[in-house]
């Protein structure tokens, strides 16, 4: 058996993210880029490390090739451990039979043994698809001090905006109350975050009686966590007021993207005391030419800026050709943006070209039917050909024609 | 032969007088260049891109930041259980420090003998180069040279002892100069970039230790040249012996010439270094960068020109940073004007103040300097 650790944790990065359409099609959702150099998944990496969890689950089902070739050993996360680390957790061949992850409580259930070696006290389940930073020794030392068998990160959410998301009522004394998933009338705005803290022998117990249970969707929020609720299990909220966001869709994603750009966004990634660690492609440093206009932006290694750049990300090896224009855009590693291309309120994918004159993406001011607005993106390792138009809210799977308006 | 069965040997600290400023506090090795890197990275990653696996660093003194940047070799995938990365600081050893490479070799031969590899290559840490080894391990096997030196041609470095020769027709090197001193002029010089046997290194450095003299260039190769067949390899790619605080400057301001760029940084043969993870670099509203390098982590409000800019590096609102290289974590505060400045690590520049040098005498600004 290895070392005794007090607390693991379980990261769900199984999920396909399929509102992301083309930009998950071959990766799983915490693989996707974000940020210039990072990926989502280095968000809970990287909180796990900084707040000493030490051991890590990574429990991959959707499209595992890239994230596993992404976490490597962990070592870019200070997780290739002699004793604990980061392990990729997928669905394996048992006597009984194969299985897939059937529910997120499931995949904890079917890795019981991977917990059970390291004997922990408490075990934290993370999901691989949000952008925050969290101190989650704080939350232990909550949930410790509240004596919860389980701990679940709230937020305040706009009351406009409840509906979206799993709402809990607490009581003053920080306990939960009650749950409403998703309500259309909200009567609570504070939101769960999908960030859970159990203790091990409890969660177990639940586990092992969900699974047994008939009908059971082996869900956290559907059926485990309500069952501790009605078995009258001690379960309170831990209050957490930073930047937190669900990148779930093309808007969001894009927005989460250029929140880094806006001062009252709150996330900032320089702060030294809290590194988001990410497994760096080795590049030189970016160059800017002469021709360069670049405001608002951010920009990583490997990069060649000759045109001009205004409040968008630049991923690592992103060319932007004189005279093309970048603007309010994410431009993911290695695309190319040639000489008098124009790309506004667009996400580009990996690899992908957009080839001179063409424009991709509009303007919400100019764009005609302003209902349809949204921003345009470009798969990966696709080609815009010359002179090609994409529209607002178009999402590009195959490569445009040049001249072609799609 | 393939590198794997070639020993790489770094001299960590050759001609650190040259370059006395940035030296003061670290080894040649571990001066910073080029917006990420320190010099070692380039013999290193060359050596690792060439399939070398087993690689001695000579350390003299003040090694620490050498070791802090190298740490166990991971970013050069050298942390390996057979092999990898090995600091050779002095051992055993009377003097304190060596005096010169010969002094150094011989205090090494422990390692170099207990080296499994037929081969050592032999190189200096002040080459900026991005350079394929194999291809000159393939030249020092079709020749069968017994040692291979490389060269350039071109205004010769201001080092003592520069190996100073005219290769024949097929590459064999006759007869040789080793001036003790630094010579005006220009011509083909050889670059301490240097491959042979090992056991003909441990013999050649037996026979030089006899007669206690202390030039290897002049002891090993030149002496050697009747009775050995010695070869000279042009480097094709581009070559920069840093000699200077003026072509430590040039060198890096050649990083904006991105032909000269795409060579160093050549995609085939990528140039490890430390990871910071630091974030990207940030351009602010009303931030105007031109032909420059930036590195991760550096976050521009004012104007940045002509410049080579490290990680972390601010650059306030109405600050102006021209012709200069910023070292690591320099912060140039409002309205402050920089012109032809090298500036080290964890220097500050107060708001409003300027200092201008020129293109030709570049101003040096310490490290931990507040101005």
């Amino acid at each position: 058996m290895a070392r005794k650790t007090e607390c693991l944790a379980m990261l769900l990065a199984g999920g396909q993210g399929s509102r992301l359409g083309i930009l998950t099609k071959n990766v799983a959702k915490p693989a996707v880029p974000y940020g210039g150099k990072y990926r989502i998944i280095d968000f809970p990496l990287s909180n796990c490390i900084n707040s000493g969890i030490d051991t890590v689950g990574v429990l991959t089902q959707y499209q595992p090739l890239e994230l596993n070739d992404y976490i490597g050993n962990g070592q870019a996360w200070d997780l290739d451990r002699a004793n604990g680390g980061v392990h990729i957790l997928s669905p394996y061949q048992q006597i009984q039979g194969t299985d897939w992850y059937r529910g997120t409580a499931n995949a904890i259930y079917q890795n019981i043994n991977f917990i059970d070696r390291y004997n922990p006290e408490y075990v934290a389940v993370l999901s691989g698809d949000h952008i925050y930073k969290m101190d989650y020794a704080k939350m232990l030392d909550y949930h410790k001090e509240k004596g919860a068998a389980c701990t679940i990160a709230m937020l305040e959410v706009p009351w406009e905006e409840a509906s979206r998301f799993g709402l809990m009522f607490v009581d003053d004394d920080g306990k939960i109350t009650a749950f409403e998933e998703k309500p259309k009338n909200p009567k609570s705005n504070k939101a769960s975050m999908g960030v859970y803290m159990f203790t091990w022998s409890k969660l177990r117990e639940y586990l092992i009686a969900d699974e047994a249970k008939e009908g059971s969707s082996n869900d956290f929020g559907k059926d485990v966590i309500p069952a501790m609720h009605n078995a009258g299990e001690v379960m309170v909220a831990f209050p957490f007021d930073g930047y937190w966001k669900d990148v779930g869709t093309i808007d969001s994603l894009w927005e989460a993207n250029l929140d880094l750009l806006n001062p009252v966004a709150n996330i900032d990634l320089s702060d030294k005391s809290w590194k988001i660690y990410s497994n760096n492609p080795v590049n030189p440093p970016q160059y800017v030419a002469p021709t360069a206009e670049i405001q608002n932006s951010l920009i990583t290694g490997g990069s060649h800026v000759e045109g001009t750049v205004d409040y968008s990300v630049l991923f690592s090896n992103v060319t932007v050709e004189e005279g093309a224009e970048v603007k309010y855009s994410i431009v993911m590693p290695g695309a190319k943006i040639e000489k008098g291309a124009k790309v506004q309120y667009a996400m580009i994918a990996e690899n992908a070209v957009v080839k001179s004159g063409a424009v991709v993406g509009e303007d919400p001011q100019e764009c005609a039917d302003r209902d349809k607005w949204g921003v345009a993106v470009v798969g990966p390792n696709l080609t815009i050909g010359e002179n090609a138009k994409v529209k607002a809210q178009t999402m590009v799977v195959e490569n445009v024609e040049g001249g072609a308006e799609v | 032969m393939t590198g794997k069965n070639v020993l790489g040997i770094l001299y960590s600290d050759a001609y650190n007088d040259n370059i006395s400023d940035l030296t003061a506090l670290r080894t040649a090795g571990s001066v910073p260049f080029g917006g990420r890197y320190r010099f070692i990275d380039f013999p290193l990653s060359n050596m690792v891109n060439s399939g070398i696996i087993k690689v001695g660093v000579i350390a003299k003194n003040n090694y620490r930041s050498l070791m802090d940047h190298v740490g166990s070799g991971k970013s050069w995938d050298l942390s390996r259980k057979n092999a990898g990365l090995f600091i050779l600081p002095p051992y055993n050893f009377g003097g304190g420090q060596y005096s010169g490479r010969l002094e150094a070799l011989r205090n090494t031969m422990d390692f170099i003998q207990a080296s499994k590899e037929e081969y050592v290559l032999l190189c200096d840490t002040n080459i900026i180069c991005n350079m394929d080894f194999s291809k000159l391990i393939k030249f020092h096997e079709a020749k069968e040279s017994d040692i291979t030196v490389c060269y350039k041609n071109g205004k010769y470095p201001q080092l003592a002892n520069l190996m100073k020769f005219k290769p024949e027709a097929d590459g064999r090197i006759k007869k040789m100069a080793v001036p003790p001193q630094a010579e005006a002029g220009e011509g083909t010089y050889g670059v301490n970039i240097i491959i042979m046997k090992k056991s003909l290194l441990e013999r050649l450095v037996v026979q030089a230790t006899a007669g206690d003299y202390d030039i290897f260039e002049k002891e090993v190769i030149m002496k050697n040249l009747d009775k050995l067949n010695v070869y000279g390899y042009e480097i094709d790619t581009y070559c920069s012996v840093i000699d200077s605080m003026q072509t430590y400057y040039d060198t890096n301001m050649d990083l904006l010439d991105p032909a000269i760029s795409a060579d160093v940084f050549n995609r085939n043969n990528p140039v490890y270094t430390k990871v910071h993870d630091d974030m990207p670099a940030i351009y602010g509203i009303g931030s105007n960068a031109k032909n420059s390098v930036l590195a991760d982590g550096c976050k521009v409000e004012g104007e940045v020109e002509n410049s080579i800019l490290f990680r972390g590096v601010q650059v306030a609102k109405g600050a102006v940073v021209k012709n200069s290289v910023i070292m690591q974590s320099c912060y140039i505060g409002e309205d402050a004007n920089l012109n032809c400045v090298i500036m080290d690590k964890n220097g500050v520049i107060r708001p409003r103040k300027s200092i201008s040098g020129d293109s030709t005498y570049p101003i040096y600004i310490g490290k931990n300097i507040t101005i």
